[in-house]
């Protein structure tokens, strides 16, 4: 393992594997098709629930990172020994925490503050009414 | 206290080979990988501007709404340059591999226009805001806007100012080992600014104009 990374650093003295032409406009080309469908989605309206379009742009958006970590970042598992790869899945990790978690405790905190203002107000004070 | 020294110079010259001798491979120069972590520290700025985005983003306050303000055309123009400006930069890469030291330069100055036209752009869009009376004080959904959309126009401005001083670099030294790491460190900053933007586009744009 050890050995095979001191090879690649004899050849390229980063440890980065050589950027292609053909790397870039495959990765190029990709996002033009990730970046257009989602604006044509949004801009004709093609989908009558919002929470449909919004599900189907997210899951374009995440293809279309993926597609720039691969293809404009070079990321794979063996660059720097495979450190990248380790700091980015911890990275991913906090930010789905930060995300998921901030949303998760606002929308409880807005449901409880406000319990008459809710269309289930009578079951979120219920539910209040339940609590310890 | 002449036996503790003893035995310490004992230890040191007693095995160098086995104890302190690591043989794990460390590569000589960290910096690329220096400069990921730094990224990902960045993205975790970002995380925490979209979590506030995420949680305001529809507290309009009786002011205008995000499908009222987007200008969706305009998006799609900025989004096209970003990503041009991306690819501009891949070729500028090639060029460096190639060792074309004029090329390099051309194509970063193309990389540098384009992303001088997208900070044109949103400059553009955030005066016209502003001289709408949507400013950042105008609502919680407007504050976490310009927060978050504007911290990724400071980063972009702050590339395109560490593009321009690379140039001027390279103009005077030529690709040189230092040089070809500063174009790589680049890279990688160039290009996670274009998917933070893929969020951006995305989750404020294309989504804050959804009914």
């Amino acid at each position: 393992m050890s050995d095979q990374h001191s090879q690649d650093h004899g050849h390229h003295d980063t440890g980065h594997a050589p950027s292609t032409f053909k790397g870039y406009m495959t990765g190029f080309v990709l996002s033009v098709i990730l970046t257009a469908i989602p604006f044509w989605l949004v801009m004709n309206h093609v989908f009558a629930s919002s929470s449909t379009t919004a599900l189907v742009i997210l899951g374009f958006a995440a293809v279309q990172i993926v597609v720039h970590m691969v293809y404009f970042l070079h990321m794979n598992t063996k660059s720097e020994g495979g450190w990248t790869m380790l700091a980015l899945i911890f990275t991913i990790m906090i930010v789905v925490i930060a995300l998921s978690g901030s949303l998760w405790v606002m929308y409880h905190l807005n449901n409880n503050m406000m319990p008459g203002m809710m269309p289930d107000s009578a079951h979120a004070i219920h539910e209040m009414n339940d609590m310890p | 206290m002449s036996d503790i020294t003893a035995t310490s110079a004992g230890a040191m010259s007693a095995n160098p080979s086995s104890r302190f001798y690591v043989s794990e491979h460390h590569p000589e120069n960290g910096t690329l990988l220096g400069f990921w972590l730094y990224l990902m520290s960045d993205c975790l700025i970002f995380a925490c501007l979209f979590a506030t985005y995420a949680v305001l983003g529809r507290n309009y306050a009786g002011g205008p709404t995000g499908a009222e303000l987007f200008d969706l055309p305009l998006v799609a123009v900025n989004t096209s340059l970003l990503l041009l400006s991306s690819i501009t930069y891949g070729f500028a890469m090639l060029q460096m591999q190639r060792k074309g030291l004029r090329n390099t330069l051309i194509w970063l100055a193309i990389t540098g226009l384009l992303g001088a036209g997208f900070i044109g752009i949103e400059l553009f869009e955030f005066s016209h805001l502003i001289h709408e009376g949507a400013g950042p004080q105008r609502s919680g959904f407007l504050t976490a806007f310009f927060s978050l959309v504007g911290t990724h126009g400071l980063h972009v401005s702050f590339g395109i100012v560490w593009l321009v001083t690379l140039m001027f670099q390279l103009r005077k030294h030529g690709l040189t080992p230092a040089n070809n790491r500063r174009l790589m460190c680049l890279s990688m900053f160039w290009h996670f600014l274009d998917v933070v933007w893929i969020g951006v586009f995305t989750f404020v744009y294309l989504m804050g104009v959804l009914p």
